[in-house]
C-alpha cells in the first residue's frame, strides 16, 4: 500500500503515482519511425441539451483494414467523453489512463474535476506523448462534455504538442475530418434538437467513409455501426445499434432517392 | 547516566491499546448493514463535508471512525492501492480481502513500532455479485481483522449498539428497513437524532460499474421516515 510523507505526496495525480511506484511509461530513446494500426475520423458537435460525439469503427495498417470494430469514442466519466484519432495502441492506452485519472481524482478529492480541468489534464497527457509522436505514434484526441457549472456542452480539439483549442459548435479529427467537418459545417445550426444533431453526426461519418478509405462506413452485413453518444446534464448515453441501424437505413434511402 | 525504567512489554501494549481505545471512544459510531441489494452504511456525523464513508473502488467502500486525519490517510492509501492494482492487472482483481490485509499490516506495524498507535477503527466493505458474496472486514487499531456477516459496528459505544442490532431480524431487508435499524441502533433509547446528524451511503448491486453511492440528507431523511 503506497504511503508518502506530507511534503512528498503525489496528491490526486494518478500518472505521477504510477511513476513514483515504478509503473510509469519507459523513457523511450528509440530512434526511427514505428508503424502501428491507425484509427480515424471522429466528430463532436453541440446541440440544445449538450453534445453528440461520434466515431467510425475502422483501424487501418497502411492499405489494410486491421480492425473493424474498434471503439474510438469512449466515455471518460459520467459527464465527458474522449474520441481519438491516431496510432491505435497509444491512443487506447491514453484513453484508459485518462479515464482512470478522472476517477482517481474524484475518489481522492471527494469531488470530480471541473470540465475545464479535465480538458487541461488531457492536454498534458497528449504533450507527454510527444516523443512517441515524433516516431509516428501520433495521438490526436477530441474532448467533449457537459459543464455542470455553466450548464452547457463544451468541445475541445487538440494538436500533437498538447495544444488545446476550445471550439464553439463542432469539431472533427482524423483522416476523414475534412469531409466530416464540412458536412457538419454546412448543416450545423445553434440549438439543434437531439434528433437533428445525431442525424448530422451520422451523415458526416457516412460522407467521410464515402470519400476516405481509412474511414469505415456502417457495416450492416456484420452489424457494426459507428459509436454515437450524447452527453447532457443527465450524463453519457450511448445509442444502441438498433437505433443506429434505423438511422443509417434512412440515410441510405435518402442517398438512393437522389 | 540515567537509565530508562524497565516497563514490561505487556504493560506497553496495554497502555497503547488503552490510549487508542480512548481516542476511538471519543468519536461517534458507524454502522454497516447488509440489505437485499447490497450494503448500507450509516454514520453519526455532524459534518456535511468531512466524510467518514467513501468509495475505494467499483465494489468496495471504506468507512472509518476515530481521528479524521488518520483514517483519511488510510482511505487515500486504499484508493491508490486499488487503482494501481486495477491498472496493472484488471478491474476484477481488486478485492476487499487483499485491501483489508494490507490495512491490517499497516495498523499492526504502527501499533507495535511507532510512538503512538493510530486512533482509528476502519471498515472495508465489498458488495458481491450476489448476496452471499457481500463482505465486511472490520479492522481494529492494532491490526486485528474481523470478517463480519450481517452487520458491523465501529466506534464509541459499539457494544451497546451491537446489542441493539443483534436483537433485530435483518435477513434480506429493504434499504429503508436497514437504514431505520441502523439509525435506531446508533441513536439508542435516550437520544433523538435527525437526518442531518447522519451521513449515509450505499454499495448497491444495481448501481452499474461503480456501486458506491452517497445519500444526501434528503434521501437519508426519506429512508428514515419510511
Amino acid at each position: 500500500m503506497p504511503f508518502f510523507t506530507p511534503g512528498d505526496d503525489p496528491g490526486s495525480n494518478f500518472p505521477e503515482l504510477l511513476r513514483r511506484v515504478g509503473l510509469g511509461p519507459d523513457a523511450s530513446d528509440l530512434a526511427g519511425p514505428v508503424s502501428a494500426p491507425h484509427a480515424t475520423t471522429c466528430v463532436a458537435l453541440r446541440y440544445a441539451d449538450g453534445v453528440v460525439m461520434a466515431g467510425d469503427r475502422r483501424a487501418t495498417s497502411g492499405n489494410l483494414i486491421s480492425h473493424r470494430g474498434m471503439e474510438k469514442v469512449v466515455q471518460a466519466d459520467k459527464h465527458s467523453g474522449v474520441a481519438i484519432a491516431g496510432a491505435a495502441g497509444p491512443s487506447m492506452e491514453m484513453i484508459k489512463l485518462f479515464a482512470l485519472q478522472l476517477e482517481h481524482y474524484e475518489k481522492v478529492e471527494g469531488a470530480p474535476l471541473s470540465l475545464e480541468g479535465k480538458a487541461n489534464q488531457l492536454s498534458m497527457m497528449v504533450r507527454s506523448n510527444l516523443p512517441a509522436a515524433m516516431q509516428g505514434l501520433v495521438v490526436v484526441p477530441l474532448f467533449a462534455g457537459y459543464d455542470l457549472r455553466r450548464r452547457v456542452g463544451r468541445l475541445w480539439n487538440y494538436d500533437v504538442t498538447g495544444g488545446r483549442y476550445e471550439e464553439l459548435d463542432y469539431v472533427a479529427t482524423g483522416s476523414g475530418s475534412l469531409h466530416a467537418g464540412t458536412v457538419i459545417k454546412v448543416a450545423h445550426r445553434p440549438g439543434m434538437s437531439r434528433d437533428q444533431a445525431i442525424d448530422l453526426a451520422c451523415t458526416s461519418l457516412w460522407e467521410a467513409a464515402d470519400a476516405d478509405s481509412a474511414t469505415g462506413g456502417p457495416d450492416a452485413l456484420r452489424g457494426i455501426y459507428p459509436v454515437v453518444a450524447t452527453i447532457t446534464a443527465d450524463g453519457w448515453q450511448r445509442l444502441d445499434d438498433a437505433e443506429l441501424a434505423t438511422r443509417y437505413e434512412a440515410i441510405a434511402a435518402e442517398v438512393r432517392s437522389r | 547516566m540515567s537509565m530508562p525504567f524497565y516497563v514490561a512489554p505487556e504493560q506497553v501494549m496495554k497502555d497503547r491499546a488503552d490510549y487508542a481505545r480512548k481516542g476511538i471512544a471519543r468519536g461517534r459510531a458507524l454502522v454497516a448493514v447488509r440489505y437485499v441489494d447490497g450494503i448500507a452504511v450509516l454514520a453519526e456525523n455532524p459534518s456535511n463535508t468531512l466524510r467518514k464513508i467513501s468509495e475505494i473502488y467499483d465494489r468496495i467502500a471504506f468507512a472509518g471512525v476515530g481521528k479524521y486525519n488518520e483514517f483519511d490517510q488510510l482511505r487515500v492509501a486504499g484508493v491508490r492501492a486499488a487503482d494501481l492494482k486495477g491498472f496493472q492487472y484488471s478491474r476484477d482483481d481488486v478485492d476487499a480481502r487483499s485491501l483489508a490485509n494490507q490495512y491490517a499490516q499497516i495498523l499492526g506495524q504502527v501499533f507495535t513500532h511507532e510512538m503512538k498507535p493510530l486512533e482509528v477503527e476502519i471498515l472495508v466493505a465489498e458488495v458481491g455479485v450476489d448476496g452471499p458474496g457481500d463482505q465486511l472486514f472490520h479492522i481494529l487499531y492494532d491490526g486485528t481483522v474481523m470478517d463480519e456477516h450481517r452487520f458491523s459496528v465501529l466506534g464509541g459505544d459499539a457494544e451497546a449498539i451491537t446489542a441493539r442490532l443483534a436483537e433485530l431480524e435483518l435477513e434480506d431487508v429493504e434499504l429503508g428497513a436497514a437504514m431505520r435499524a441502523a439509525a435506531a441502533a446508533l441513536t439508542g433509547p435516550d437520544r433523538s437524532l435527525t437526518a442531518g446528524d447522519f451521513e449515509g451511503a450505499v454499495l448497491s448491486r444495481s448501481n452499474g460499474r461503480r456501486c458506491f453511492r452517497r445519500l444526501d440528507d434528503a434521501e437519508v431523511g426519506a429512508l428514515l421516515a419510511g
